[in-house]
């Protein structure tokens, strides 16, 4: 075996030794105007050990770290900036990605467990938030398909299996959740438009984010929508991971919506199980995605809930911190709310197990409705305010 | 293994090595001579290759684990070229044209010696399926051996594109003696401003899709340098796109000389704009009329420009800019990449052989509305534009003309004189109309004057 390794070590540095490298000064990015996770932990000394590493696809450092190199970002908003191309990505550039998992997921160590619990009935409550405030309730996911490249490096004819594969087990599905997929390059105009008043349909991305990383290629070739007829259970395939899945509905029955969900995404395990393929999932990281930000549970849990005095209210962002909830517009990540109402979320993904994390938000959102209506009524909110979670 | 080369790539031999090295019978692995500009190999060929160099079990800290060479061999069993081939049936450009389900099998699996596969040179051909009006390349090279490689691909594409210049059988001419060129000057009543562009690339360096950050910074260390060394009416100054300071910046937008990060999806999905704006920038000299880009579309791209008709004095300058440059960068033991069969290589194969846009902005208020104008400059070899660059639509009357030819005509011969003509049939055909040029030149006048206020 140590022969093995000697033979193989000097292979490699005669190999290294051919291809002539130019020095790290060269190569390093200027990250000096950058505002991302990526660039506040990537050293030239980091970068010059990384870039002798590869993942057995081929995945390189310059891969992983391209996105956040081309998007500078914001001084007010963290993106990660980095990405993986496949389940080893995490393993092989660990040197990189612990310390942006750290940053990103307030403080969750290499040495961490991640706790997985999709038990439903584990939830407290939820099935009684105020429905004139809470206008719908959505819990979403993803899972990537172990053993398959993800979406920023997979090749067409991997991307194509994932599709195939996903369809058939979807398709498979039976009672309330029931349904069919909508090939993206397939669908009629008439697919395209009710898909698009459900408010169902995704697009081509648009943003750089996304594009740098190389996931947008090939479009449509492969993406599609899968749906159950009572369009309450929803499948993304192939759009920035391998599988999205979507539990929702209007009002505020985020339990029933949980519990939809829980029992949907088991079957999909199991099914897929039955044909000799498993979710990428491991004690540490929890089900690993393209996304370093969304490790863990990959879970996000929200409403869509009107707030038009609360979010006035000096105290607003204050409190979201403290029930650990983000904000955003009703036109999801990036977007303005609109009269008032905003998409509530939890903030975690990692290091929270999916019960933990739906229990947060059906709290919080309880308290945040309860507080609307003190100050509806002019009244104080100060008894009001929660301790951090 | 399924790394082939064809015969006619004597460039890529292997490195002695001991025989245990590369024993997997008829494997050739892409071992590069040394090349001091040869990037660390990466990519998914590279790492399919060494693991079936048998590497094996290996202590961490280095590249590859236990399994990767099973996990090639399940790949390619797993992913045959017919599962990747791509689909083109709502594409309308050269390449998805040209690709068949056979000639990609034989290509998928190659490699240039800058590890640039097929897959890359067609993905923006692939991810912008283009207008059934209006036909795109797409495709680009990421290096210049890309275009030897992926010839059985690429040669089809240029001859559609170039109107069945066949690079198998027929040279390329370069001419850039400007005092070959006739007449040359135009009336500036109609011609607002003259133009001629091209662009070079640095031989042994990778073209902007596939090259790394140290080889872009290089391009832009050589060509820097090289300007360095202009004198008289061409000495200037280089602007980094990443270092100027506001003024500057707005000096050079005033001025219409500034480009920015390329939106254009055609670009940004060939890989283009990839760290923008790192070692991208302008120079110019001082007299503000010849202009290079450093590491926008192509290495570079030279402009000489003016207002006014002189295209002759436009192309005199360039070429002259240009074979200045050129002894230049040679001074220093570098060349553009040229051959006899394509020319000057650029990242586009619509560029290649001259790589050359002469164009002016001229007006021609009755000529545009004319049905037969389209007629008239494709029987010319001219194209139109809008005053904005390709893309763009035309501001009130002017418009941008310029040679639609790229490859198997000279730089000399490239419609400079055509457009002269152009120019004459303007007022032939208002003739023809039934306004006589006498009154015609009032009408012209009014137009141009009250434009002008």
């Amino acid at each position: 075996m140590s022969d093995k390794v000697d033979d193989a070590a000097k292979c490699m540095s005669k190999l290294t030794l051919t291809v002539n490298r130019r020095c790290v000064d060269d190569e390093y990015p200027d990250l000096s105007k950058h505002h991302n996770h990526m660039a506040k932990v990537l050293t030239k000394d980091m970068y010059a050990r990384l870039r002798e590493r590869v993942t057995s696809s081929g995945f390189t450092i310059d891969n992983v770290i391209q996105t956040g190199v081309d998007n500078p970002g914001h001084p007010f908003i963290m993106t990660v900036g980095c990405v993986a191309g496949d389940e080893e990505t995490y393993e092989v550039f660990k040197e990189l990605l612990d310390p942006v998992i750290e940053d990103r997921h307030g403080g969750y160590k290499p040495t961490d467990k991640h706790k997985t619990d999709i038990n439903s009935d584990n939830l407290q409550g939820g099935d009684d938030l105020d429905p004139a405030y809470v206008l719908s309730s959505r819990v979403r996911t993803g899972r990537s398909i172990r053993g398959f490249t993800l979406p920023p490096h997979c090749s067409r004819g991997e991307r194509r299996a994932i599709e195939k594969m996903s369809s058939e087990a979807l398709d498979s599905l039976s009672g309330d959740l029931k349904g069919k997929y909508y090939a993206l390059k397939d669908m009629t105009e008439e697919e395209q438009q009710q898909l698009i008043d459900d408010h169902f349909l995704f697009d081509k991305p648009v943003s750089p984010l996304l594009l740098a990383s190389g996931m947008g290629r090939d479009w449509p070739d492969a993406r599609g929508i899968w749906h159950n007829n009572n369009k309450t259970f929803l499948v993304w395939v192939n759009e920035e991971d391998h599988l999205r899945v979507i539990s929702m509905q209007k009002g505020g029955n985020m339990k029933e919506v949980f519990a939809r969900f829980c029992t949907g995404l088991t079957k999909i395990e199991d099914l897929f199980k039955q044909h000799g393929h498993q979710f990428m999932w491991n004690e540490h990281l929890g089900y690993v995605l393209t996304c370093p930000s969304n490790l863990g549970t990959g879970l996000r849990a929200g409403v869509h809930v009107k707030l038009p005095n609360m979010s006035k209210n000096p105290q607003f962002e204050d409190v979201l911190k403290r029930l650990r909830l983000q904000k955003r517009g009703t036109g999801g990540v990036d977007t303005a709310a609109v009269g008032g109402v905003f998409d509530i979320s939890n903030a975690d993904r990692l290091g929270f197990s999916e019960v933990e994390l739906v229990q947060m938000v059906v709290d919080g959102i309880k308290l945040l409705v309860d507080m609307e209506k003190r100050l509806e009524k002019g009244q104080a909110i100060d008894d009001l305010i929660p301790e951090q979670k | 293994m399924l790394i082939t080369f064809p015969s006619h790539s004597c460039w890529i031999t292997a490195e002695d090595s001991s025989p245990s090295l590369f024993s997997t019978g008829n494997t050739h692995p892409t071992v590069t001579m040394a090349n001091p500009f040869t990037r660390v190999m990466s990519g998914r060929n590279t790492a399919l290759m060494l693991a079936s160099v048998g590497a094996g079990a290996l202590a961490s800290g280095y590249m590859f684990t236990e399994s990767s060479s099973a996990a090639a061999a399940e790949r390619r069993r797993l992913y045959p070229p017919s599962a990747d081939f791509p689909d083109l049936r709502k594409h309308n450009n050269c390449m998805a044209s040209a690709l068949t389900p056979k000639m990609y099998a034989h290509l998928r699996d190659m490699v240039t010696p800058n590890n640039w596969t097929l897959d890359q040179c067609i993905q923006t051909g692939v991810d912008n399926p283009g207008h059934p009006f209006i036909k795109t390349v797409g495709m680009v090279a990421g290096d210049e051996e890309s275009y030897e490689v992926f010839a059985e691909l690429f040669d089809p594409v240029i001859k559609d594109r170039h109107n069945g210049y066949d690079p198998r059988t027929m040279k390329h001419p370069t001419d850039l003696d400007a005092s070959k060129l006739t007449s040359g000057m135009f009336d500036e009543r109609y011609v607002l401003s003259s133009r001629v562009r091209t662009g070079r690339s640095i031989r042994g360096l990778s073209l902007p899709p596939a090259c790394s950050r140290s080889e872009r910074r290089e391009v832009e260390r050589v060509t820097v340098n090289a300007l360095s060394g202009l004198k008289g009416d061409l000495a200037g100054r280089y602007y980094s796109l990443g270092e100027m300071t506001e003024r500057e910046q707005q000096q050079l937008i005033d001025e219409h000389f500034l480009f920015d990060k390329p939106v254009s999806p055609l670009l940004t999905s060939a890989g283009m704009a990839r760290d923008w704006p790192d070692a991208r920038g302008i120079w110019h000299n001082n007299a503000k009329n010849f202009l290079i880009w450093i590491n926008e579309e192509d290495h570079t791209r030279i402009i000489s420009m003016e207002k006014g008709g002189n295209m002759k004095s436009v192309f005199e300058r360039f070429c002259r800019g240009l074979k200045e440059v050129e002894h230049l960068i040679q001074e220093r033991g570098w060349e553009f990449m040229w051959n006899e069969r394509l020319g000057y290589i650029l990242t586009c194969p619509s560029n290649l052989g001259t790589g050359l846009r002469a164009g002016v902005h001229i007006r021609l208020p009755m000529l545009c509305k004319d049905p037969r104008f389209k007629k008239i400059l494709e029987n010319l070899r001219l194209q139109k534009r809008g005053t904005g660059g390709v893309d763009t639509a035309a501001t009130g009357d002017t418009v941008d003309i310029s040679n639609l030819d790229r490859l198997g005509r000279s730089e000399v011969r490239c419609s400079v004189k055509r457009q002269r003509r152009a120019h004459e049939s303007t007022e032939r055909i208002d003739k023809s109309t039934g306004l006589g040029c006498d009154k015609l030149c009032p009408l012209l006048v009014f137009n141009l004057s009250s434009a002008l206020k």
